[in-house]
C-alpha cells in the first residue's frame, strides 16, 4: 500500500493513472461510437441495443460508477500534474518556439475541459433527458424506448448539432495525442514503434471523429429522419 | 554581419533580472555563437560595462556546460548541436536574437545566463551508479553483452547532462535526462542488481528537485544535442512501474 | 641541487609493483575516517581517486571549477583507452605495452612507472565495465578493440567517439555514490588558488567559491592534485576554456618541483584557425588518417586555387613521400612537424596559409561514399558544423594544435611530489609519457593513478602523519588566505585598458611561435625576454570588471592568465636548457639532414625538475637521471 501511495505521489505514477484511465475512456468512446452508429441500421437495431444496455440492471450502474470514477480520476490527476508543471517554471520565457510539440499535445487540458462540459451536457441531453423530458415517454412499436427518434430529435437544432461536432472534434484532437501518449506513458512505444504509432494515433482519432460526427451531420442533411414522432 | 541581441541580465540569484539590448557588430559568419558573445563581451569590456556571464568550457559539444535559449529554442536553431557548436552562418544579417538562460524552478539563475544545475548531480547520487568497488570486478569479458544492448545503452549514455531537455520542455521536466540515465544502466547486466532501487530513487529525487512532469511533448528530444530518444522516457516509465510492482509484492 | 629520490623499488621490473604494494604501509580501516584527503580535480584521475579513497573509508573533500564533476576535460577524449588485455590474441602483453609506451615517449620516461601502468591497465577495463561503461562490442557480445595511433596490436577500447565521456561518467557515478554515502564532500564551482604548506608538508588549500566570491581554506592530512594539463598556456588549444596551470603552478611556487614543462604534444589533425576571434581549436580524431591522404600544392602559386583545380601531379603528398612505410599514419609529433614545414615553405592552404589538405577522394572512389560515411560520418558532420564545408566533396583542411602536456609536477613512485604530503595524479604529473604520449594512453594513466596506484601508495605518507592534524586555524592558512585576498584586490584595482583575453592571446601566440612545434635557441631567448614585459603590462594595464564577491568570469580568467604568464617563462626556460630534440620537443638545431629529430642521450637522459627560488631569482634545474635496464635506447624511425 505504501508503495502504491508513493507511486501515486510520483510524477510517473500519476502519468500511469492518467494513461490507464485514458485507455478506459478511449475504449468506452470507441465502443460507444460503434453502438451509436447502429442508428444508421434503422430504429429497430439501435433501440434493441439500447434496451439491452438498459436491461443490464445493476451491472449498468457498476459500469457507470466505474466510468465516473475513471473520468474523475483522469481529470483530478491531470489537473494535479498541470499544477506541478506550472510550478516547475515560475519564470516564463520571453520568446518560445516549439520545435515538434503538436497542437493537439499543447491543448490537452483545454480540449479535456471542454470535453467534460460537453459530457455533462450530453448526459443531461440523452441519458437524463432533462433537456426535453418528453423523450422519456417516446417508445417504438415494440414498446422499447425510442432512442432512434430521440437522437434524431436531439440533433434537429443546428446549434446542438454544431456543439456536438465541435466536441467530437476536440475529442479527436485529444485522442490524436492521447493514444500515442498513453502508449509512451505505459512504456509500450518503443523506438521501432514510434513512427507507426505517430501515424496511426491521429488516424484512429479521425476515424472516431468521423464516426461520431456522421450522426448529427446525417440528421442535419436529412438522411436520418424521425420515424415515429 | 550585424545583429541586435536582447540578453537576460541578472546580477545574482536574489535580484530581479531584465533584458538589455546590445549591438553585435562585424560578426564573422564563421565564428561560433559563443565566440560572437566573446566579441560582444570584449566590446562591453572596452566600454566599461560588465561582460555577460555565460557557462561554457569544452567548446566542442561534449562537456554539457554551455546553455542558452536562443530565440526560444534551447541550444539554438540547429538540431543535435550545442550552443558552443552553433555557428553564426545560421543567422541572418540584422536579425534580433533573444538570449535567455535555462528557465526552471530546479535550475535557479546564478548570474545573467548562468544557472545552477546541481539538481542533476543529486539525481545521480540517488542511484545513477553501479556499486563496484575498485579492484573487485571480474574480468571484463566474463559477461558477454549482446551488441544490440550495448549499443542501445551507449545511445542512452551519450547524454551530456546539459539540461537543454528541461529548458525546452514546456513543463520543465527532466524526464529525458533521467530516462537516459536509468535506461543506460537498466540495459546492461552490470546494472541489474540495483535496477529496482535505482528507478525508484532517481524518479523520487527528480520529483523532489521540483522538475515538472512529462506530457509527451517531445520538445526535449528535438533540442537534445546528444539526440537522446524519447523512447528512453518510455523505458523509464516501464522501469518505474515494474519497480513499484516488485516493491509492492516484495520481490 | 636537490637530490630527487624516485623511490623506485628494487628487484626485477615485473616484481617491483607487487613488492611495493606489499611493502607499503596500510591504514587500519577503522582509522581511515580520521584522515582527511583533499582531492583537487574531478577528471578521470581525480574522480577515480576521490571515489576509491572514499569507498575505502577516508574522509575526502573533492574540488572542481565546473558546475559538476562530470564536466572535467577528460570528457573530451574521443579515441579510446589502451589496455594490455590481449583480447584479440594478436601478441599483446604487459611487456609490449610497456615497451611501446617507453619508445613512444622517446625514452624519457621512468621504466618502473610505465611498467606499472601497463600492468594495471587490464584492471581498468574490468573496473569500467563493472561500472557500466558501454564499450563497443562485437556481435558475440565480447569487447571490441581497434588499433590506434599506429600501434601494431589492437589494444584500444572505445565507446563510439566519446570514450572520455563514458569513462568519466563511470568515475563520476562512483564519485556521486560516495557523495551520497557521505564519505566524499564535493565542492563544485570552487577554484583552488593556492596550496598551504605547514612545517614543510602540504596540509591544505585555499579556494574561491566562484559563485559568492568567498575565499576560504580547507585543511587535510594530504593534498592530491589532479588538475589536468597546462595546454591552455598557448591560448589556442584543444583544451577546455577553463583548463589552467594555477593549481600546479601554485604548488610549484610553494616548493613542489615542476618536471619537463617543455614537453607539450601537438596533435596533427585539428581544424585550422579561421580568424582572430577564434577561442579554441577542435580535434578531429586521428583515425581519419587511416583513410585520408595528406597533401599540399607543390607550388606556392597554387595555394589560392580551389583544390579541385590542382592537378594530381601538382600535389605533394608529403607524408607518403617522406615516410614511405608509415605514410599518412606517421606518429603525432612527426606528422605535426611535417605540416609545419610545408606551411613554413609557404605551401599551406586556407586562411593565413596555415592548413594542409586531408583528402578522402581516393577513399571515396575505392570504398564508396557510404563506407566513408559509416566510418567517419560523425567526424564529417562535426567538420561541417564548424567550417560549413562538405568534406565528401572538398578535402578537409587540418592543422596541428596543442593537445596534451607531458610535463607536470614531479612525483616519485608513490605519486608524491618532493613536497611531502602533495600527491599529483593524471595529466598534472609528469610521470609516464616521457617526451611524447601515445594515443589512448592518457585516459589509461589517469584511471590507473586514481583507481589502482594512489589507494595503495597513499598509506606510505598517511602512516607517518597520525596525530599531526592541522586545522585551518593554523596561522599559515590565514597568511595564505590574506595573500590571495590581496592578489584578488590587486587584480580588481588595476582598472587598465586591456582585456584579460588580449594578454592571454599575446602570450599564446608568442609561445606558439617560439616554443611550439619547432624551437630554436634564439627564439626561446627572445621569448624569455618578452614574457616578463607582457607580464609587467598585464599587472599595470589589465581591466577586470565587476566585483570580487560575485560570480565574475573576468576575475577567474585574470587569475589564471596571471599564472600562465609566469608559467610560460618556466616552460621556455626548460625548452632552452634541453639541447636536444625528443618527442614533442623539437629543437631545430638538433636534427638530421632530412629534418628528423636527434636526441642527445649522453647529456639528457634525465628528467629536469625545476625548483622555485623566488620571483626575482631564476629557478634551479634539478635532475633525475633515467636508467634503462630493460629496453635499450634506440632511434625512433618511421621511414
Ligand atoms: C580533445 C582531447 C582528446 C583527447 N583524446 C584522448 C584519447 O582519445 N585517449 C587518451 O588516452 N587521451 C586523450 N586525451 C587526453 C586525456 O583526455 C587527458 O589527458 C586526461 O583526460 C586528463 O585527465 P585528468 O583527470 O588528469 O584531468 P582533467 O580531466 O583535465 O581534469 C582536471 C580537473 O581539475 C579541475 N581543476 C583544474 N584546475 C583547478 C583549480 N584551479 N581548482 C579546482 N579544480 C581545478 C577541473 O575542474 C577538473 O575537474 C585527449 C585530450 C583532449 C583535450
Ligand atoms: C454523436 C454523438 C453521440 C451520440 C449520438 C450519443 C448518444 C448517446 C445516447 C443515446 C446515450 C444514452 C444511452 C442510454 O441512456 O441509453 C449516451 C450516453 C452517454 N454518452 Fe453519448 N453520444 C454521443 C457522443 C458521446 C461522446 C463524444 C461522449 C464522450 C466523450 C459520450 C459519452 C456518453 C456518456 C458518458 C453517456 C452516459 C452513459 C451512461 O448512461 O452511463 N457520448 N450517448
Ligand atoms: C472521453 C474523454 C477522454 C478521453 C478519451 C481521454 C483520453 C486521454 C488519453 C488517452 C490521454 C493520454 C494519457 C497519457 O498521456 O498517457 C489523456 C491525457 C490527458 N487528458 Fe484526457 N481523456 C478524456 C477526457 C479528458 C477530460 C475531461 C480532461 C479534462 C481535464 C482530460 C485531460 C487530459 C489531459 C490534460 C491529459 C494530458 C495529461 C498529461 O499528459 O500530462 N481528458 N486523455
Ligand atoms: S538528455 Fe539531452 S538535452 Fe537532456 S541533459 Fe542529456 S544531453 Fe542534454
Ligand atoms: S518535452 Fe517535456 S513533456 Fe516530456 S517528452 Fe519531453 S519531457
Ligand atoms: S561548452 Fe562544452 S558542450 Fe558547449
Amino acid at each position: 500500500m505504501k508503495a502504491l501511495i508513493s507511486f501515486y505521489q510520483s510524477s510517473i505514477g500519476k502519468k500511469w493513472i492518467v494513461a490507464l484511465t485514458g485507455v478506459v475512456l478511449v475504449l468506452f468512446v470507441t465502443g460507444h461510437m460503434l453502438g451509436n452508429l447502429q442508428v444508421f441500421l434503422g430504429a429497430e437495431a439501435i433501440n434493441i441495443y439500447a434496451e439491452k444496455l438498459q436491461n443490464l440492471g445493476e451491472l449498468l450502474w457498476v459500469v457507470r460508477a466505474v466510468l465516473l470514477a475513471t473520468i474523475l480520476l483522469h481529470i483530478t490527476t491531470t489537473v494535479l500534474l498541470a499544477i506541478q508543471s506550472a510550478k516547475a517554471r515560475p519564470q516564463k520565457y520571453a520568446v518560445t518556439r516549439r520545435v515538434q510539440a503538436t497542437i493537439a499535445a499543447r491543448t490537452m487540458l483545454l480540449s479535456g475541459l471542454v470535453l467534460i462540459s460537453f459530457i455533462i451536457f450530453h448526459i443531461l441531453h440523452f441519458t437524463a433527458q432533462t433537456v426535453d423530458p418528453q423523450w422519456r415517454q417516446w417508445h417504438d412499436a415494440a414498446g422499447r424506448h425510442d432512442v432512434h427518434d430521440m437522437i434524431v430529435a436531439g440533433f434537429q437544432s443546428p446549434l446542438v448539432a454544431g456543439f456536438y461536432i465541435l466536441a467530437v472534434f476536440l475529442l479527436c484532437l485529444h485522442m490524436s495525442h492521447g493514444i500515442q501518449s498513453f502508449l509512451q506513458t505505459l512504456g509500450v512505444r518503443t523506438r521501432a514503434l514510434a513512427a507507426p504509432v505517430a501515424k496511426l494515433s491521429p488516424l484512429f482519432a479521425w476515424a472516431v471523429f468521423l464516426g461520431y460526427a456522421s450522426i448529427p451531420l446525417a440528421v442535419q442533411f436529412g438522411f436520418l429522419k424521425l420515424l415515429h414522432h | 554581419m550585424n545583429l541586435t541581441l536582447r540578453v537576460w541580465r541578472q546580477a545574482n540569484g536574489k535580484e530581479a533580472g531584465k533584458f538589455v539590448e546590445y549591438e553585435a557588430k562585424n560578426i564573422p559568419e564563421a565564428c561560433s555563437f559563443l565566440e560572437m558573445l566573446d566579441i560582444v563581451n570584449e566590446d562591453l569590456d572596452a566600454k566599461g560595462i560588465e561582460p555577460i556571464a555565460f557557462d561554457h568550457d569544452c567548446r566542442e559539444g561534449i562537456c554539457g556546460m554551455c546553455s542558452l535559449v536562443i530565440n526560444g529554442v534551447a541550444h539554438g536553431p540547429e538540431r543535435a548541436t550545442t550552443t558552443c557548436q552553433l555557428h553564426m552562418r545560421h543567422f541572418k544579417d540584422g536579425e534580433v536574437i533573444y538570449i535567455e538562460p535555462w528557465r526552471a524552478a530546479a535550475f535557479p539563475v546564478l548570474k545573467d545566463l548562468v544557472v545552477d544545475r546541481t539538481a542533476f548531480d543529486r539525481i545521480q547520487q540517488a542511484g545513477g551508479f553501479v556499486t563496484a568497488r575498485a579492484g573487485s570486478p571480474p574480468d571484463a569479458n566474463s559477461v558477454p553483452i549482446p551488441k544490440q544492448n550495448a549499443d542501445m545503452a551507449m545511445d542512452a549514455a551519450a547524454c551530456i547532462g546539459c539540461g537543454a531537455c528541461v529548458a525546452a520542455c514546456p513543463n520543465s521536466s527532466a524526464m529525458l535526462f533521467v530516462g537516459a540515465k536509468i535506461s543506460h544502466l537498466a540495459l546492461l547486466p552490470q546494472g541489474q542488481p540495483e535496477r529496482t532501487r535505482r528507478a525508484i530513487k532517481m524518479v523520487r529525487t527528480m520529483d523532489q528537485e521540483g522538475f515538472g512532469n512529462c506530457s509527451n511533448f517531445y520538445e526535449c528530444e528535438a533540442v537534445c544535442p546528444a539526440e537522446i530518444d524519447v523512447g528512453f522516457i518510455a523505458r523509464m516509465n516501464r522501469e518505474f512501474a515494474l519497480a513499484t510492482v516488485k516493491e509492492t509484492v516484495g520481490l | 641541487m636537490a637530490k630527487l629520490d624516485s623511490k623506485i623499488p628494487d628487484g626485477p621490473l615485473e616484481k617491483k609493483w607487487a613488492k611495493h604494494c606489499f611493502d607499503s604501509k596500510l591504514i587500519n580501516p577503522a582509522n581511515r575516517r580520521k584522515y582527511t584527503i583533499i582531492v583537487v580535480g574531478s577528471g578521470l584521475a581525480g574522480a577515480a581517486a576521490a571515489s576509491t579513497l572514499g569507498d575505502m573509508g577516508y574522509k575526502v573533500k573533492c574540488f572542481c571549477y565546473q558546475d559538476s564533476p562530470r564536466r572535467a576535460h577528460s570528457i573530451a577524449a574521443q579515441g579510446g583507452i589502451n589496455a594490455a588485455k590481449n583480447y584479440q590474441n594478436d601478441g599483446d602483453s604487459v611487456h609490449r605495452l610497456f615497451y611501446d609506451t617507453v619508445k613512444g615517449g622517446d625514452f624519457r620516461a621512468r621504466e618502473a612507472n610505465v611498467y606499472r601502468l601497463a600492468e594495471v591497465s587490464a584492471n581498468i577495463i574490468d573496473q569500467c565495465v563493472a561500472q557500466g561503461v558501454p564499450f563497443a562490442r562485437e556481435y558475440g557480445g565480447l569487447l571490441a578493440n581497434r588499433s590506434f595511433g599506429g600501434a601494431q596490436v589492437s589494444r584500444t577500447f572505445y565507446a563510439r567517439g566519446q570514450t572520455g565521456q563514458q569513462l568519466l561518467i563511470g568515475a563520476y557515478s562512483a564519485l556521486e555514490r560516495q557523495i551520497a554515502a557521505g564519505t566524499v564532500e564535493m565542492f563544485a564551482r570552487t577554484e583552488m588558488l593556492d596550496l598551504v604548506v605547514v612545517d614543510g608538508h602540504a596540509k591544505g588549500i585555499v579556494v574561491r567559491d566562484m559563485v559568492t566570491g568567498e575565499v576560504s581554506s580547507h585543511a587535510g592530512d594530504t593534498v592530491l592534485l589532479a588538475t589536468g594539463g597546462y595546454g591552455n598556456v598557448f591560448y589556442l588549444s584543444t583544451n577546455a576554456k577553463g583548463c589552467n596551470a594555477t593549481a600546479a603552478y601554485r604548488a610549484y611556487k610553494r616548493g613542489a618541483f615542476f618536471a619537463n614543462p617543455c614537453y607539450t604534444q601537438i596533435h596533427p589533425t585539428c581544424i585550422p584557425v579561421a580568424g582572430d576571434y577564434q577561442s579554441k581549436l577542435t580535434l578531429m580524431s586521428e583515425s581519419l588518417r587511416n583513410d585520408g591522404r595528406v597533401w599540399v600544392p607543390k607550388r606556392k602559386e597554387d595555394c589560392g586555387k580551389p583544390p579541385s583545380q590542382i592537378a594530381e601531379e601538382d600535389r605533394d603528398y608529403y607524408l607518403e613521400r617522406k615516410y614511405p612505410s608509415f605514410g599518412n599514419l606517421a606518429p603525432r609529433d612527426i606528422s605535426s612537424r611535417a605540416a609545419k614545414q610545408v606551411c613554413d615553405e609557404g605551401r599551406g592552404v586556407g586562411p593565413g596559409g596555415l592548413g594542409v589538405y586531408l583528402d578522402f577522394a581516393d577513399a571515396i572512389n575505392r570504398l564508396g561514399e557510404h563506407v566513408v560515411r559509416e566510418r567517419y560520418g560523425n567526424l564529417f558532420d562535426m567538420y561541417h558544423k564548424i567550417t560549413g564545408e562538405n568534406a565528401y566533396q572538398v578535402p578537409m583542411r587540418i592543422y596541428p594544435a596543442v593537445h596534451y602536456t607531458m610535463g607536470g609536477l614531479w612525483v616519485d613512485y608513490n605519486l608524491m611530489s618532493n613536497l611531502p604530503g602533495l600527491h599529483v595524479l593524471g595529466e598534472a604529473n609528469f610521470s609516464d609519457h616521457g617526451a611524447n604520449r601515445l594515443g589512448a594512453s592518457a585516459l589509461m594513466q589517469g584511471l590507473a593513478d586514481g583507481y589502482f596506484v594512489i589507494p595503495y601508495t597513499i598509506g606510505n605518507y598517511l602512516a607517518t602523519q597520525s596525530g599531526k592534524k592541522v586545522t585551518t586555524d593554523h596561522p599559515e592558512f590565514k597568511k595564505v588566505e590574506a595573500e590571495i585576498n590581496a592578489r584578488i584586490a590587486r587584480l580588481m584595482a588595476i582598472k587598465g585598458k586591456r582585456t584579460v583575453d588580449s594578454f592571454h592571446r599575446e602570450l599564446g601566440l608568442l609561445l606558439w611561435d617560439k616554443c611550439g612545434m619547432g624551437r630554436t635557441d634564439a627564439g626561446l631567448r627572445e621569448a624569455l625576454e618578452k614574457i616578463p614585459k607582457i607580464r609587467e603590462e598585464f599587472w599595470s594595464n589589465v581591466n577586470v570588471h565587476g566585483t570580487a564577491d560575485s560570480l565574475n568570469q573576468s576575475l577567474e580568467k585574470a587569475g589564471r592568465v596571471a599564472d600562465f604568464l609566469e608559467f610560460g617563462e618556466l616552460m621556455v626556460r626548460d625548452a632552452l636548457e634541453r639541447r636536444e630534440s625528443c618527442g614533442g620537443h623539437f629543437r631545430e638545431e638538433f636534427q638530421t639532414e632530412d629534418g628528423e629529430a636527434v636526441r642527445n642521450d649522453e647529456e639528457f637522459t634525465h628528467v629536469a625538475a625545476w625548483e622555485y627560488t623566488g620571483d626575482d631569482t631564476p629557478p634551479i634545474r634539478n635532475v633525475e637521471e633515467l636508467e634503462f635496464d630493460n629496453v635499450h635506447l634506440a632511434v625512433r624511425s618511421y621511414k
